[in-house]
This record gives structure tokens, C-alpha cells and sequence, in this order.
């Protein structure tokens, strides 16, 4: 199955590519975007066919190695 | 003494970190590679130099610190053998959870590749005791990702155990760092990491030769 983690700097870490983001937005002359955050997305392609053991790996492979705890927060999405 | 340097792919550094090491304890540093299990036998440093390792893929320093070198690392620095990383060396500490905190991306974006100030927070370790707190060292930075960042209770932590060795002064900050903070320690004191180059301070061809204590007080350290 497919699988996917949505990586996040935690709210309350300040992001400055974000800010600068916002900031090329703003001289394209986007007017109205207020905070914007920069974050990644990982795929990935499990041998595992049960959903539920596939979210406990994938959770084990967040807290080990594709997400830094101290300053991002992670979301795992299951395709079904 | 008798040290090692760790090696990963894309570590660049190292040559300089090796001669300072030479330099300050008459004794060619052993060089550990990343898929060695072991450290040498009866090392009292293990020195994690500055580079790429891996790229910088996913987060500086996050590959290296999973990789099988990294528990030799760690258990020995339970031991109590002194570990100390620079630039990258410091971004794999955090992120094998030997030091607190994290390196992000500079505030202003951009690499920064300059002579910074240093001022000596803490005279106390086994990296600084030849020096005295207030202590200012021109040293060198080069790196994307040194915006050291540690969340408020870690941070009040650090601050009131005196564990923040080192801090950009006099406004030389190049990073954002949190509380200016260069270089901190784990709660032993046996683990230190700094984001700045002191290896590239050591002797006259660098431009002055102020950071040489640093690596003479490891020395002192050991011998006593």
C-alpha cells in the first residue's frame, strides 16, 4: 500500500523560509495571504496490506528518523 | 591523549579538525569510519567534524546520526568519554539526542561563511578550561543550518545549569540562534557542541592562533 507523512515545524517554531515565501507572494502583488509555513511530504510503498499495522510502523519510522520531535510535528496518511 | 575523528560520506572538514588535534596533543588522532560498529580501544575524545554528511538529505545531520558508528558514539559518551561536534558534528549530536535542542535553517536564509566573535559562557568543561568566562575568541562559521533552537523549558535548563559554553558576541550573532547561543553541553559535561570552527583558529596561517586553548584544555583535561 501507499503511504504518506506530512511533516510540520511545530506552531511554535518560527519558520523563515515560510516568511520569505510570504514575503515573494507579496511583491507578485498576492494580496491577502497572511502566515504561510513550509513543510515536506514523504511517499512511500509498504509490502504491509493491514492499515492499521502499517500506521504503527510508519509511526515508529517518524519518531526514528523522518521527523525531528524537538521541532516538527508529523500526520501519516494510509491509501487505501 | 588519544582521540578519534568520525568519518560519513560528505564530511569535509576533518583534515583540519585532525591537524589541530595534532597540533594541540602531539598525537595523530585515529579516524573511525561510519560503518565501523567499534570505536578504536581506549580513546578519551571522539571528535564528530563539519560537512554535508549525507547531503544534508531529509535534515543536517539526521542520516549520519542513524548510521551504525553512532551507537558506538553513544554508549561510549554514557561511558563518559568525552564527544565533541562541530558544525555538522553538532547538527548529528542533536539529532542523535546526545545534546539538546536543534539547528535550523539561518534566520536570514543564506549560508554564512565569516569570522564570527566568540565569547566563552562556561571556563569549567573539558573544551574550555584554559580560558576564562568573558572570554572573547575571533573564530570562524560556515554552515546553512545553525539557528540553534531549544524550547523554553530546555532552554531555562540549559541557561541555569550554566550549559551554554559558547555565545556569538557583540553582535556577531550570524544565525539567529536563540539567546545568541554558538555551543552547549549535555547535562554530564561530557558532550559539546558548538556550530562555529575553532579547528580553523589554531595557528598563524589561519590568522591567529586564539582557539588553540580550546584544544589544549582537552588536553590538560585528560592529563589530569
Amino acid at each position: 500500500m501507499k503511504a504518506m507523512v506530512k511533516i510540520m515545524l511545530r506552531p511554535a517554531v518560527l519558520d523563515p523560509q515560510g516568511k520569505a515565501i510570504a514575503h515573494a507572494l507579496a511583491a507578485l502583488g498576492f494580496s491577502g495571504v497572511g502566515e504561510v509555513r513550509q513543510g515536506k511530504l514523504i511517499t512511500l510503498e509498504l509490502d504491509e496490506t493491514d492499515a492499521e499495522k502499517a500506521r504503527e510502523t510508519m509511526k515508529e519510522m517518524c519518531e526514528k528518523l523522518l521527523a525531528n520531535t524537538v521541532i516538527e510535528d508529523y500526520e501519516i496518511e494510509i491509501e487505501a | 591523549m588519544q582521540s578519534a575523528v568520525v568519518l560519513f560520506p560528505g564530511i569535509n572538514r576533518e583534515h583540519d579538525m585532525i591537524r589541530a588535534l595534532e597540533l594541540a596533543s602531539g598525537r595523530k588522532p585515529h579516524v573511525a569510519w561510519h560503518t565501523d560498529t567499534e570505536l578504536p580501544k581506549g580513546v578519551d575524545l571522539v571528535v564528530i567534524p563539519g560537512g554535508f554528511s549525507y547531503g544534508d538529505y531529509l535534515r543536517a545531520g539526521a542520516i549520519a546520526a542513524r548510521s551504525p558508528i553512532m551507537r558506538a558514539v553513544i554508549a561510549a559518551a554514557e561511558k563518559g568519554v568525552k564527544v565533541l561536534g562541530v558544525c555538522n558534528g553538532f547538527q548529528i549530536l542533536t539529532e542523535a539526542r546526545l545534546l539538546p535542542g536543534a539547528l535550523m535553517r539561518n534566520a536570514g536564509l543564506k549560508f554564512v561563511c565569516r569570522t564570527v566573535k566568540l565569547s566563552v559562557e562556561n571556563d569549567s568543561t573539558f573544551f574550555t578550561n584554559r580560558l576564562k568566562k568573558g572570554d572573547i575568541l575571533p573564530c570562524p562559521v560556515a554552515h546553512h543550518d545553525g539557528n540553534y533552537y531549544a524550547d523554553e523549558e530546555t532552554l531555562k535548563r540549559l541557561e541555569g545549569e550554566g550549559r551554554v559554553v559558547f555565545r556569538y558576541a557583540e553582535g556577531t550573532n550570524p544565525n539567529g540562534s536563540i539567546n545568541d547561543i554558538a555551543g552547549v553541553m549535555n547535562a554530564r559535561g561530557n558532550v559539546i557542541g558548538m556550530m562555529p570552527h575553532p579547528e580553523d583558529r589554531v595557528e598563524a596561517l589561519h590568522g591567529g592562533e586564539e582557539c588553540l586553548p580550546l584544544f589544549l584544555s582537552i588536553v590538560e583535561e585528560v592529563a589530569a
